[in-house]
């Protein structure tokens, strides 16, 4: 098979000689990241949403409102000591509708990014351990999948009618569907770039004397894997997750925006605009502050990614 | 090298024929079939009208003798209909189809035109105010939700300025270029904002990779010119791994074609695929998904070819 492509991916493991656990290690790690304003700014900024959305209970009561009430009296409101951000086109509370929006947003990244690198974890272990047939089999899948354009895709799998595939009518009615149909199918495009970061990195690793030495012990293909090359891949894979993370919450808002994704009267950032559209003439600021958000939680993302990156990977 | 080129559309032609049975599975999980939507428009029809016109339609095969029967007809040319277009479906596609490559052309374009000097740049001085500044910019674009930008523009040069049509493909009436460029101004724009970004980081990071060769070092101490050290010598061989990352990208492009198509009202296959899945359209659906397919792979295989013909030391067998 002649592909030529260089496989960028199988450098940055390759820079990691000790794993991550060793204590030294894990205290230049800190130092590193610690010398990266952005990356230091942008995890207090994601912690704090986190913790905001994670207390949206509490913050509804202590100021008397909530996220689901329709008020037809009190459509698109100015802010007020009532409203601080004022009320959408239902009268509802902005700000309330935005962390409800944010605990929808920022939960599916996060499970999404994770779900995803597991998989991609195990299909470039494999591929990559077992070399040959299989490695050409499962990367033949990984690049076709990368390849593919993603958007128009996801808006077919999103729009599948869940009862043809056997699933029994009530669930097709629940109002969760939307939440779980879009962490599986951004989760069934979203493994491919772990999974080929994975099996570049386990493709030096398994020539390396440590992997030998063990399976001259004796060790079978899986404790390899897990207990001997999955330890020195720590690095490369956080910096991958905390990267998607924020590609997750883009396609996750896309979807919901375009109406595919996470059905009102939930509220995501993405269906939040949904409407914004229309209202442009009459209410901009509905237009603005979910993108905001958006925007920042992606960029913070993005930065904290990078920042892991310089730290975990001196040499990149 | 033929052989080589030989190979990869094969290999590109077979993908593209697994991927139309794979959206041919997919169209039929969608809500509905053509006779449910009969019935919906004429609830006299009785159970059996119902059977007998599966029957007639073939929805009572099973899904692999569906899907032959599909390919063999498009084999020959016939595509079907577009149920909301009334009009076969290629004809509604194939206009479409050259608007979206006039979009994303003129955008990949400017994206390359701003990413390479600016890359270049950015690591000819590494840690300079300018690589910072690149490098916060690339980021920006490509953290930003290209929807949420593209309604920006909108409120901005539409309502508040009133300088650009918010919307359409052309103005009825109006006929001519300057109109068509001025309703592709901000759809290019938003869609060039948001790829900008990645292919500034790819060029930074091969130019990088490349300056630190030692042929860049033999050449300054020839004396050659910072221009053409950067230029003539180290950019010529960091567009080898850009090249290969800018293949993978033709699948963002395409999605962002998608998205402004849809929030620009632009007529072009991404708007298509849209109103097609949304209105229950299968025939339409199918080809136009197929099509964009084919665009993508084929974007892919001309940059392998392009990967083949700029490094001279890959040999092909």
């Amino acid at each position: 098979m002649t592909t030529p492509r260089a496989d960028a991916e199988t450098l940055p493991a390759a820079g990691l000689r000790q794993p991550l656990g060793a204590p030294r290690l894990r205290r230049t790690v800190r130092q590193r990241l610690l010398s990266h304003p952005l990356a230091v700014a942008s995890a207090a900024l994601l912690l704090a949403l986190a913790l905001l959305v994670l207390a949206v209970p509490l913050i509804g009561m202590a100021l008397g409102v909530d996220s689901e009430t329709p008020n037809l009296l009190t459509r698109m409101q100015a802010p007020s000591s009532a409203h601080w951000l004022g009320t959408d086109e239902l009268g509802r509370d902005l700000l309330m509708r935005l962390l409800e929006g944010g605990r929808v947003s920022l939960g599916i990244g996060l499970i999404i990014a994770v779900a995803a690198a597991v998989i991609g974890t195990l299909i470039g272990l494999t591929a990559g351990y077992f070399g040959g047939r299989t490695d050409a089999l499962l990367m033949r899948l990984t690049d076709g999948i990368i390849a593919l354009p993603r958007l128009p895709l996801l808006i077919v799998l999103a729009a599948l009618d869940v009862t043809k595939l056997g699933l029994p009518e009530q669930w097709a009615h629940s109002p969760l569907l939307g939440f779980w149909r879009i962490a599986v199918i951004i989760t069934l495009v979203g493994w491919t770039t772990v999974a080929r970061l994975v099996r570049g990195a386990t493709l030096s690793l398994r020539e390396r004397e440590f992997v030998r030495a063990a399976l001259a012990l004796g060790a079978r293909p899986a404790r390899i894997m897990f207990v001997h090359i999955l330890p020195n891949l720590a690095g490369p894979i956080i910096v991958a997750t905390t990267l998607s993370v924020g590609n997750i919450i883009l396609a996750e808002s896309v979807l919901s925006f375009l109406g595919f994704g996470i059905q009102p009267p939930m509220a995501s950032w993405g269906n939040m605009l949904t409407n914004a559209q229309e209202m442009m003439w009459s209410a901009p600021m509905l237009a603005v502050w979910p993108g905001v958000l958006i925007f920042a939680t992606v960029i913070s993302c993005n930065f904290l990614g990078d920042g892991l990156q310089d730290a975990l990977d001196p040499r990149a | 090298m033929t052989r080589f080129i030989l190979q990869r559309l094969a290999e590109t032609l077979l993908v593209l024929l697994l991927m139309s049975f794979v959206i041919y599975g997919l169209i039929g999980l969608m809500p509905g079939d053509p006779i449910d939507l009969m019935l919906t428009a004429d609830p006299k029809l009785t159970t059996a009208d119902v059977a007998r016109l599966k029957a007639l339609q073939g929805l009572d095969q099973p899904l692999v003798d569906r899907y032959v029967h599909w390919l063999s007809a498009a084999l020959q040319g016939d595509f079907g209909y577009s149920r909301s277009q009334s009009l076969p479906v290629w004809q509604v596609v194939v206009p479409r189809l050259w608007n979206t490559i006039l979009l994303m052309g003129l955008s990949l374009v400017i994206a390359l035109a701003i990413a390479i000097p600016a890359g270049v740049q950015a690591a000819a001085r590494p840690g300079s105010l300018t690589d910072n500044l690149i490098n916060l910019s690339a980021f920006a674009g490509m953290s930003v939700p290209l929807f949420w930008l593209a309604i920006l523009m909108l409120m901005l040069f539409s309502v508040h300025l009133r300088v650009l049509p918010a919307s359409g493909t052309f103005s009825v009436g109006a006929d001519g270029i300057a109109d068509r460029a001025r309703h592709l101004i901000m759809p290019v724009l938003s869609l060039t904002l948001v790829t900008v970004g990645a292919h500034l980081r790819y060029v930074r990071s091969a130019m990088t990779e490349a300056l630190r060769q030692d042929f860049i070092r033999t050449a300054q101490a020839k004396g050659v010119s910072r221009g053409r050290l950067l230029y003539g010598h180290a950019l010529r061989n960091a567009m080898i791994p850009f090249v290969t990352v800018l293949a993978l990208e033709f699948g963002t492009l395409f999605s962002g074609a998608l998205i402004v198509e849809q929030i620009f009202a632009y007529l072009g296959m991404g708007k298509t695929i849209y109103d097609a899945v949304a209105g229950n359209d299968y025939n339409l659906a199918m080809v136009s998904l197929l099509l964009s397919t084919a665009v993508v792979l084929l974007s892919n295989l001309a940059a392998d070819l392009a990967y083949a013909w700029l490094d001279p030391r890959i040999t092909y067998r």
